[in-house]
């Protein structure tokens, strides 16, 4: 006689069909991410050559070969720098204000939700902001630096976000010894708080930058386009490397196409790099959290 | 220890004569305090000078800017936002619906079944679809996607065209309504996973023991004691998925061939949104184009904000009442 | 419809860590046996070890033999959820499901094994919360939620679940440590019903809940922090606490330890 009776023959198909299900849906979820990398790779490495490292796309003829992403590559690093300037500060001390002075009141609740809400503000919406606001209402000129901030308001939230999650980290215990010592509050949070929270707020920002250096759509309304290389973010038109791609797809050339690909391969690889340096920080902080 | 912060404070380490303390003290609150308010001022900024620049293109359209399905601010002063909005809906809606199941079986993936070393490694994996830019997903889709949608499309048509949305004569794939809704759900599905992935995450573990020992098979487990509890942060999920999916730009720029039309049919080569129109539009706009411009965007802003607003609103509810739970 | 356990050899593991080794006993049916010792001792585990909840864990594993009714629970063509279905299980903490109203909660186990009727459910949820004490304080509100009753209330719902299955044995892990006194005593007086018809296993740190309510307590202990828990002795509960054979057992009921 057995005991122990089996469970019924629909109920383990039941169980065995949805893992296959779950299985698959993952196996769905990876394919288009190795088949993008795979395409950008393959494709990418054709043109990816010193020229295009180091040139612009001057003096380029609709037809031509040759040609580079330089002004475009320059154009996106000041852009994100300018943009880091930006958010960082408002970013950081927001978060500050959040964990350290807002106590849950009605005006941090509000600053709290908006800042969610602001994480799902369109890109484009974004660059037509700074185009409404800085280019057309105030009539300043199209330039990496109104490119900058609408990267900026983009990168906000992401920094508040990550930078409150840190300050929420350090533990209470190292506030009140602080202040026990007869420390006033804004020094504690300068000088113990803060640098606790240092590597975790660093990781966040990188994070936050890998995010804002792909987008395309901002800096299509607000630094317009160029050939050119063009150092100065404040005067002129610039290029990001994003915008670079999305230019270069739209020609209907071979020669084009082959330069978008290969800008999308070392966009990739600017974005991975802002990844994984912002994950060696967060690795070569964790031990250092049990010193 | 008292004299060391004395040292401290009267500033010989720093150098400088150490500012009265009330005064910092304040100086910092302010410092901290105003910079929330400037993020609360730049979403008002947001709102008040897209409607300001956008009110002369919309006094000098000549045709009703809600209904109005072409867009000819430049030429002709005519306008408006109906194909395109509808365009928009359309094409999220497609995307929601193929990247909310598969998103919802990632997450439980990660979350139930993948062996518990490599959830995290392979949840990195997923995390890393939301960092390739936007502009490749549209390069993508282009090179790779469209033409490999062809023939299924073509067989869908034929097959079930009797159904509106794969309903069409003619041309049948290519840059079709289709091919952006899927690139869509690509660019959405790992948001959706992970805010899914951290509900199923946090489901009480005493519940799913509960389920176990009454004898539960895995995903009878999961269907009591996991789906029920995360449901509301999955429908939020896929709202800010939603959300996401309307305001996408650049890739879906890339891939739709701008027409300016209602259709259901997402299998022929037509389709075209806000935000796409924005970028294909802004390079030959001129003063009213674009102020249009900015007025279909002050439309995709309140859009997604509320549709946002409400994705958060279920969540923080939630979290309510998960602290009254405890 | 009470089956006898008998464990020979077991040795249950954390991944590398072996929480207790070499438990052998025999639990009797229409009974209740009560396991005592200090904390970390195992023998939560090896409760666990008696319906497979023990595997749950990850990296968890087990070694030796649990037969019910000398039919082996480890055997490789047993089902873990099988065994799970026969051998029912209280936690320490009441854990009705949240979003299931108190009929829903009791009728929760039965919905698993495929169709019941509407009338023969309704039947077998008020037998499940007469059997548990409960049916005269919710039988008005039974589409309420479950988690708007008491801690105690809770945790009888948790047992009308558990009976609602009919299974062979009950496992209740420490069932009354989250509960106050009268809810405790409400639980004691409903296992002294319930070992009529069940056999009935009870982890408990209150060794006069142990007194008050077990045919047989088996004492765990281990050597030292880190080693493995094992049973020290095992025997009628009234010899347990009046005469035990080993001194160790003795110094942790009188409270010299533990």
């Amino acid at each position: 006689m057995t005991t122990i009776q089996h469970i019924s023959t629909g109920r383990r198909v039941k169980d065995r069909m949805v893992q296959g299900l779950v299985y698959l849906a993952f196996a769905l979820a990876v394919v288009p991410l190795v088949s993008v990398l795979w395409l950008v790779i393959s494709n990418g490495l054709a043109r990816f050559d010193m020229e295009f490292l180091t040139h612009s796309m001057r003096n380029i003829g609709a037809r031509d070969a040759g040609g580079g992403a330089y002004h475009a590559i320059i154009g996106t690093l000041e852009q994100v720098l300018l943009a880091s300037v930006i958010s960082v500060p408002i970013g950081l001390l927001t978060a500050i204000y959040l964990v350290e002075y807002g106590n849950g009141g009605r005006l941090s609740r509000a600053i709290s939700f908006f800042v969610d809400v602001m994480t799902g503000i369109p890109s484009v919406v974004a660059g037509l902001f700074v185009l409404a606001f800085w280019i057309l209402f105030l009539g300043m000129p199209y330039s990496g630096f109104a490119g900058a901030m609408a990267l900026s308001i983009l990168m906000m939230p992401t920094v508040v976000r990550s930078a409150e999650e840190m300050l929420r980290l350090v533990p209470a215990d190292l506030r009140e010894a602080s202040y026990a010592l007869g420390v006033p509050k804004w020094r504690t949070i300068v000088k113990v708080v803060l640098p606790t929270a240092l590597t975790g707020i660093i990781t966040g920002v990188m994070l936050a930058v890998a995010r804002v250096a792909g987008e395309t759509a901002p800096l299509l309304l607000t630094v317009f386009f160029t050939d050119s290389i063009n150092n100065d973010p404040f005067n002129g038109p610039q290029m990001g490397l994003p915008l670079f791609v999305f230019d270069q797809a739209a020609r209907p050339n071979d020669t084009a196409i082959d330069r978008a690909w290969t800008g999308a391969l070392t966009l990739i690889l600017i974005v991975m790099l802002f990844n994984l340096v912002a994950r060696l920080i967060a690795w070569w902080r964790s031990p250092a959290r049990g010193r | 220890m008292a004299t060391k912060v004395e040292v401290r404070e009267g500033g010989p380490a720093t150098g400088r004569p150490a500012p009265r303390r009330t005064s910092s003290e304040g100086l910092f609150r302010w410092l901290s305090t105003g910079s929330g308010i400037v993020l609360l001022g730049i979403m008002a900024a947001i709102a008040v000078f897209l409607v300001s620049e956008a009110v002369p293109a919309l006094r000098a359209n000549k045709s009703n800017f809600f209904t109005e399905l072409t867009w000819d601010p430049n030429g002709g002063q005519v306008f408006g936002i109906a194909a395109l909005a509808f365009g928009t809906v359309l094409s999220s809606a497609i995307a929601l619906v193929i990247a909310t199941p598969v998103a919802v079986g990632v997450a439980l993936f990660i979350s139930h079944y993948a062996p518990r070393r490599l959830a995290a490694p392979l949840g990195y994996l997923i995390d890393l679809l939301a960092a390739v830019p936007s502009v490749i997903y549209g390069l993508w889709g282009v090179a790779f996607l469209v033409p490999l949608l062809k023939t299924p499309s073509e067989w869908l048509n034929s097959t079930f065209g009797w159904f509106p949305l794969f309903a069409g004569e003619g041309a049948i794939g290519g840059k079709t309504m289709l091919a952006g809704g899927i690139v869509l759900a690509i660019m959405i599905l790992p948001i959706i996973a992970a805010i899914s992935r951290e509900v199923f995450l946090q489901a009480p573990k005493m519940n799913e023991e509960a389920a176990l020992a009454l004898g539960a098979t895995r995903w009878e487990m999961i269907r009591m004691a996991v789906l029920p509890f995360g449901r509301p942060g999955v429908i939020s999920a896929a709202m800010l998925g939603l959300g996401r999916a309307m305001g996408e730009t650049i890739a879906v720029a890339l891939i739709f061939p701008a027409t300016f039309g209602i259709s259901f049919q997402i299998l022929t080569p037509q389709g075209n949104s806000i935000a796409a129109n924005i970028a294909n539009g802004f390079g030959e706009a001129g003063d009213i184009g674009r102020g249009a411009l900015i007025a279909s965007g002050l439309v995709l802003f309140v859009i997604t904000l509320l549709v946002n607003m409400a994705a958060r609103m279920i969540i923080n509810r939630r979290k309510e009442f998960m602290k009254a739970g405890t | 419809m009470s089956k006898q356990i008998q464990v020979s050899g077991l040795d249950a593991y954390y991944g590398g860590h072996k929480a207790i080794e070499d438990v052998s006993m025999t639990i009797e049916p229409r009974s209740i046996t009560a396991f005592i010792g200090p904390s970390g001792c195992g023998k939560s585990t090896f409760l666990r070890t008696l319906n497979r909840m023990h595997e749950v864990i990850p990296g968890a594993r087990v070694e030796g033999k649990v037969l019910l009714d000398g039919e082996d629970l480890y055997a490789a063509t047993v089902e873990p959820v099988s065994v799970r279905r026969m051998i029912g299980m209280v936690f320490q903490r009441p854990n009705p499901f949240p979003t299931m109203s108190i009929y829903e909660n009791v009728a929760a186990g039965l919905r698993l094994n495929g169709r019941t009727s509407k009338s023969e459910m309704d039947g077998v949820v008020e037998e499940s919360l007469k059997g548990a004490n409960l049916w005269n304080e919710v039988k008005d509100r039974l589409s309420k939620p479950g988690a708007g009753l008491s801690g105690g209330q809770q945790q009888r719902l948790c047992i009308a679940r558990a009976i609602a299955v009919k299974p062979q044995v009950l496992l209740m892990d420490e069932p009354c440590s989250a509960l106050d006194p009268i809810s405790t005593l409400a639980i004691e007086d409903l296992m002294a019903k319930l070992k009529d018809d069940f056999t009935i296993v009870i982890v408990t740190h209150n060794m006069q809940q142990a007194a008050r309510v077990s045919d047989r307590t088996a004492f765990f202990n281990l050597a030292e922090q880190g080693k493995p828990g094992k049973v020290i002795e095992m025997d009628e509960t009234s010899r347990m606490f009046t005469n035990p054979s080993e001194k160790a057992t003795e110094d942790y009921i009188t409270g010299r330890f533990g």
